[in-house]
């Protein structure tokens, strides 16, 4: 059996409501809950080795409604090397989940850059300020809500981008 | 109990401490010791220092943003400006990123050239990282001679793209030349005159006194801890942790190389330094051994709707200036999805997500830069040590500004 399928059974009987879809790169995306997922990652961290963060970021689609945001996690078990990528959506009206740096150190830094770009909060987090952009800045410069060319331009526009 | 001692008391300082005021003190942003813009703001008893605050992003330009309007090609020399001591690496492995995406094989030439680009990459960055903790010991001596050999590297590299320094190498679907002969010749001429010299700075160093008692025990980190904030490369190796990319998901043909990952005990600043002196001899057995067996064939992938061809063939040829005007407007038939792929870089795990909505740009990337994120434990590692040390250590981790702050 496949690490992907003592992977997914694992996950199956511990939590209801995973969306467990593998990916046409051979990549499992696990997408969760806003409520299941620290219990998740402790789980894949204490009971199932993924012992290294690799990656956490943000994303935004704003046409997605009620699942705007999403924050985007790359776990990786050094042992058997099995790489995976956890996924949870966060609506606009509330883009919060709770933080992961209690079980992952380096989770800190990568937090506080998903907040400074997205503007999405991590709860529990030891120090949730900007890091990359000066902190009085008043916005949040990587959602997707500016347009890439200069709106006065006439003869430029998005679509010029394939937006 | 007053604030100091109780500090003293949790860091287990020695007892001739002086028991005087507590300094803060503002090491950067730009300080001659930190080879770049950092800032740390410490807090030190004399010469040690009790706690330390990193702040970062000083040269921080938006290359994410930036990509999410620039074409797959164009993001190429935005790579090259993260890592700024090995830009091959970086670019390669965004070709390979998008190369992922669009699921092409690489001819087998184009994978050897890719690898002896790469370890020239990998031995100008180390050397320089090696060559720079000397000079925070005092020893200048060596930097000099390994500078002279950096750019007998540059110089190969010139060679082959015509820059030194951002080299903008290759292109999506392989190289827009091969190799050409005067850079066989002068590789092999590196290749016999390098390790001397190497050799010589090696024996300056590795076993001397003065240098190791400065450097043992300097800055080090557990295997435990280290894995915890998610080092990569030289540094997570100098702990105990043999995790090399190139091993564990081999990526451009790196299966066929015969190469060891060398693995340091205590995660100290000897360790990182010898953990790169021992790289570089194995990126040089790499170099050697995809040299000898360099295969014939193509030095691009067959794909003409994403490599854009040369230029002379654009002025001659109706196909290539259909193709390079598709390419340049952005008409390519990119497939949606999402990818995360990673090289290992200079510093450790360099990865790309790459989020494609079948546009023209890419719809989302994140660049993971390893250095970003052991940076972390900086603090940690130089909480108790002494002001000197602390220089030692930032240098022996190799923080680099570019890529810490994207």
């Amino acid at each position: 059996m496949s690490n992907d399928h003592i992977l997914t059974e694992a996950l199956n009987a511990n939590f209801s409501g995973l969306e467990i879809i593998k990916d046409n790169y051979d990549c499992l995306n696990i997408t969760s809950s806003e409520h299941d997922v620290h219990g998740l990652i402790e789980f894949l961290l204490k009971d199932l080795g993924f012992a290294y963060l690799t990656d956490l970021t943000g994303a935004h689609y704003p046409n997605s409604e009620n699942s705007e945001f999403q924050v985007i996690y790359h776990l990786h078990n050094l042992q058997k090397n099995h790489r995976i990528r956890v996924r949870v959506h966060l609506p606009k009206s509330n883009p919060q989940t709770r933080t992961i740096t209690d079980l992952f150190l380096a989770a800190n830094w990568m937090e506080r850059e998903t907040y400074d770009f997205f503007g999405i909060t991590f709860e529990g987090h030891p120090n949730m300020v900007r890091i990359l952009n000066m902190d009085d800045m008043d916005y949040f410069p990587m959602r997707k809500e500016y347009a890439l060319e200069d709106e006065t331009r006439t003869d430029k526009s998005d679509r010029y981008f394939g937006r | 109990m007053s604030e100091l001692s109780k500090l003293n008391k949790n860091l287990d300082l020695s007892s001739e401490t002086i028991d005087g005021e507590i300094a803060t003190l503002n090491l950067g942003p730009t300080h001659p010791a930190t080879h770049g813009i950092f800032q740390n703001i410490l807090k030190v008893d004399g010469e040690r220092i009790l706690s330390a605050e990193q702040t970062v992003g000083y040269i921080h330009r938006a290359f994410e943003k930036l990509a999410e309007r620039r074409p797959y090609n164009q993001i190429t020399p935005i790579t090259d400006r993260l890592n700024y001591c090995s830009s091959p690496i970086n670019n390669i492995g965004w070709h390979m990123t998008v190369e992922k995406l669009i699921g092409v094989e690489m001819p087998k030439r184009v994978d050897y050239i890719r690898v002896i680009i790469m370890e020239l990459a990998r031995i100008a960055d180390h050397l320089v990282c090696n060559s720079v903790i000397g000079v925070d010991t005092g020893a200048l001596t060596g930097f000099t001679y390994m500078f002279q050999q950096r750019e007998k590297i540059y110089d190969l590299f010139e060679e082959i793209c015509g820059a030194r320094l951002t080299t903008n190498v290759g292109r999506i679907g392989g190289f827009d030349r091969d190799f050409n002969p005067e850079f066989i010749q002068k590789l092999r001429v590196f290749l016999n005159e390098f390790p001397k010299k190497f050799g010589e700075f090696a024996s300056l160093l590795e076993r001397n006194r003065i240098f190791m008692d400065r450097t043992i025990g300097a800055g080090p980190i557990s295997a435990k801890r280290a894995l915890e904030y998610s080092f990569a490369g030289p540094n997570l190796r100098a702990a105990g942790v043999d995790y090399d990319v190139r091993a564990m998901n081999p990526y451009c043909s790196y299966q066929d190389f015969d190469f060891n990952i060398p693995v340091g005990n205590d995660g100290d600043t000897y360790d990182r330094f010898i953990v790169r002196q021992q790289e570089i001899r194995e990126s040089l057995k790499i170099i050697h051994q995809a040299l000898e067996n360099l295969p014939e064939g193509a030095y691009h992938a067959d794909i003409p709707s994403f490599y854009l061809p040369p230029k002379e063939e654009v002025y001659r040829s109706m196909e290539a200036l259909i193709y390079h005007f598709k390419i340049v407007m952005g008409e390519t038939p990119i497939p949606k999805g999402e990818v995360y792929f990673s090289v290992e870089g200079g510093n450790g795990e360099l990865g790309y997500y790459l989020v494609s909505d079948g546009g023209r740009t890419p719809y989302r990337l994140h660049f993971r830069r390893p250095c970003f994120i052991y940076y972390q434990a900086y603090p940690e590692m130089i909480k108790g040590a002494l002001l000197s040390d602390a220089i030692l250590t930032m240098s022996s981790m190799n923080v680099i500004a570019g890529e810490l702050d994207a």
